[in-house]
């Protein structure tokens, strides 16, 4: 598949000279999709029709002379918690089956002016709960790079998408590390912003302190790219940073020259030996590009997982509560509404989904919200105090961004704390709001792709994409195109 | 609310364990209806958490402000100007039940005497 060796920035640049049509690029993007998607089910949904439109629009624009976008003719995977006006938008739940959002989220809206196409609706653990796409009510993601192996999640399907080649680029949402992670696990380029850089409005919310969507690309650049696309004020949400987001692209070759480089021990310990191997290599890579590196502890990390799973729970409990058979969605009857509510919901969630809503619920109950909650948010200001100790002395901290490789599909979904261990070294950025990057730094042992986790103090994207460039520069070996 | 809860009181009891009439309870509450087989596994799932938690719960944090929100937001505030709102048409052809422009439910609490 052609278009899947093609990045984003070449693929826009050919498209805007007219080199290469949009409709073109869609229809090979589709094509891709229909002869391989079955055995590897990125998508829950592909827009055929939607896509062509749209990208005859971007072909005419160019046609009449006007600008189509930074992004034009782009085929893009969007993760089905992304509302799309008219089309239906699952969250990889039943209790959402068939649900067609009245609005566009911004991220999408804003994908569409930059002339970007979307080419589907991406798989996930229902309602961004999981690390590894098992936990869609629709069946599981495959991973390309080995297809008895998972995607890593919750955002499988998007990074999926990337790694196979149907799309350059995709979006996904991370709330513990639901971006990083899969693309560590699928060997693509994956980026957490800063809390409130990129807008939520229409992101269905699982933990609204702690989601954030953001780019999937094969390249630092893309990524980039998409996330100067996506970025800036949106006034529709009310936790958006009230300013522009500078623009990242044009710096990424900036190099590392001077930049002060933390390798964080904390997020390393524990990890697979190979993990360990890559992340001090890169280390090495980015001292030999004229870092300064040094180690840097930061214990306080590490309470990081059990807070989190407290914290996220809790907010999870409260922001599903609106699924009560009533405005949208799925509806059991039953002779009254409380009934109607609990049938609804019995029937409408996963296992996943239940154990974190009872968690959430119990985390927050009276004679417990001291103990557990509350106690969570303390530590949730002992991390951002531990983060900005550490931030006086590194301009960025390294890491890796999983403590293994893509893990075999069943070997972890019946254990939850086995598969929430996969969040360790990603949860403590989401707890700051910090930004935080995964880029693909050569194999483990079995072959499987490797993600270096890259961590930046907020509204340091540029930095991040700046340093993470070097890294990607000095990689083992190139990781595009998986399973072509 | 319980004493706990209380400004100033920061527990340093670490809760006991989950019980399975703690679960149901809790389910209850979230409106979700378990089989006692369910009871059984979440509540030893539950239980696995809650104990990995137990590190955080033994913190003495006490000289700590509680974080809700990474970002030091205050009330985002706007002019409070009349705009177009979603369609209603729209919203409630979504709705599994419609009457007269308003979402129809089943009996709420029980029926006349």
């Amino acid at each position: 598949m052609s278009d899947g060796t093609m990045g984003a920035v070449e693929l826009a640049a050919a498209v805007r000279s007219g080199a290469r049509s949009a409709r073109a690029v869609t229809e090979e993007a589709l094509a891709a999709v229909a002869a391989r998607d079955d055995e590897l089910h990125c998508f829950l949904r592909v827009l055929g029709d939607e896509a062509l439109e749209q990208a005859d629009a971007v072909d005419a624009a160019v046609a009449r002379g006007q600008d189509p976008g930074p992004l034009a003719g782009v085929p893009v995977g969007l993760k089905d918690n992304l509302c799309t006006r008219g089309i239906p938008t699952t969250c990889a739940s039943r209790i959402l089956d068939g649900w067609r959002p009245p609005y566009d989220a911004t991220v999408v809206r804003m994908l569409r002016q930059a002339g970007a196409i979307a080419v589907g609706k991406t798989n996930m653990d229902e309602f961004a709960m999981g690390s590894s796409t098992e936990n869609s009510a629709f069946g599981p993601t495959r991973n390309p790079h080995g297809r008895d192996r998972v995607p890593g999640g919750s955002s499988g399907g998007s990074a999926a998408a990337v790694a196979a080649g149907f799309t350059p680029i995709g979006l996904g949402s991370d709330t513990g590390g639901s971006i990083r992670q899969p693309a560590a696990l699928c060997g693509v380029v994956g980026m957490k912003p800063t809390y409130g850089r990129v807008s939520r409005y229409g992101l269905v919310a699982f933990a609204s302190s702690l989601d954030q969507i953001g780019p999937f690309a094969t390249t630092v650049e893309d990524a980039a790219l998409l996330f100067d696309v996506i970025a800036g004020h949106d006034p529709l949400d009310s936790t958006s940073l009230p300013y522009p987001s500078p623009p990242t692209f044009e710096s990424t070759g900036a190099g590392s020259e001077g930049v002060r480089v933390g390798v964080c021990t904390d997020l390393i310990d524990g990890c697979a030996p190979d993990v360990v191997a890559r992340v001090r290599e890169a280390a090495d890579a980015l001292s030999a590009a004229g870092a300064k590196v040094e180690e840097i502890r930061i214990p306080e990390l590490a309470y990081g997982l059990s807070a989190y799973y407290l914290i996220a729970p809790a907010e999870a409990s409260s922001n599903l509560a609106r699924y009560d058979g009533v405005r949208y969605g799925l509806r059991v009857d039953a002779e009254d509404a409380a009934a109607m509510n609990t049938a609804t919901r019995t029937a409408g969630f996963g296992a996943e989904v239940k154990r974190r809503i009872m968690l959430g619920t119990y985390a927050l109950s009276a004679g417990y919200y001291d103990a557990y909650y509350a106690q969570a948010q303390r530590v949730r200001t002992l991390v951002l105090e531990a983060f900005a100790r550490a931030y006086a002395s590194c301009d960025v901290l390294l890491g890796a961004t999983a403590p293994t490789t893509a893990f075999a599909l069943g070997e972890k979904v019946d254990d939850p704390m086995a598969m929430y261990m996969n969040d360790v070294c990603t949860i403590p950025s989401n707890l700051a709001g910090h930004p935080a990057l995964s880029v693909p730094f050569g194999t483990g042992g079995d072959g499987l792709p490797i993600g270096v986790q890259v961590l930046a103090p907020a509204l340091a994207e540029g930095l991040l994409f700046q340093v993470a460039r070097v890294v990607e520069a000095a990689a083992p070996s190139p990781t595009r195109g998986a399973g072509q | 609310m319980s004493e706990g809860t209380e400004p100033g009181h920061h527990a340093r009891r670490t809760p006991g364990k989950l019980s399975p009439e703690e679960v149901v309870h809790v389910a209850a509450l979230a409106r979700l209806a378990l089989t006692d087989a369910e009871v059984e596994l979440f509540t030893a799932q539950l239980r696995t958490v809650l104990d990995h938690a137990a590190d955080v719960a033994a913190l003495d944090l006490s000289h700590l402000a509680p974080t809700a929100h990474p970002l030091p937001v205050a009330n985002a505030l706007r002019p409070d100007e009349p705009r177009p709102s979603l369609d209603r048409e729209e919203v409630l052809a979504a709705a599994p039940s419609v009457e007269d422009n308003r979402f129809r439910v089943p009996r709420i609490g029980a029926p006349a005497p």
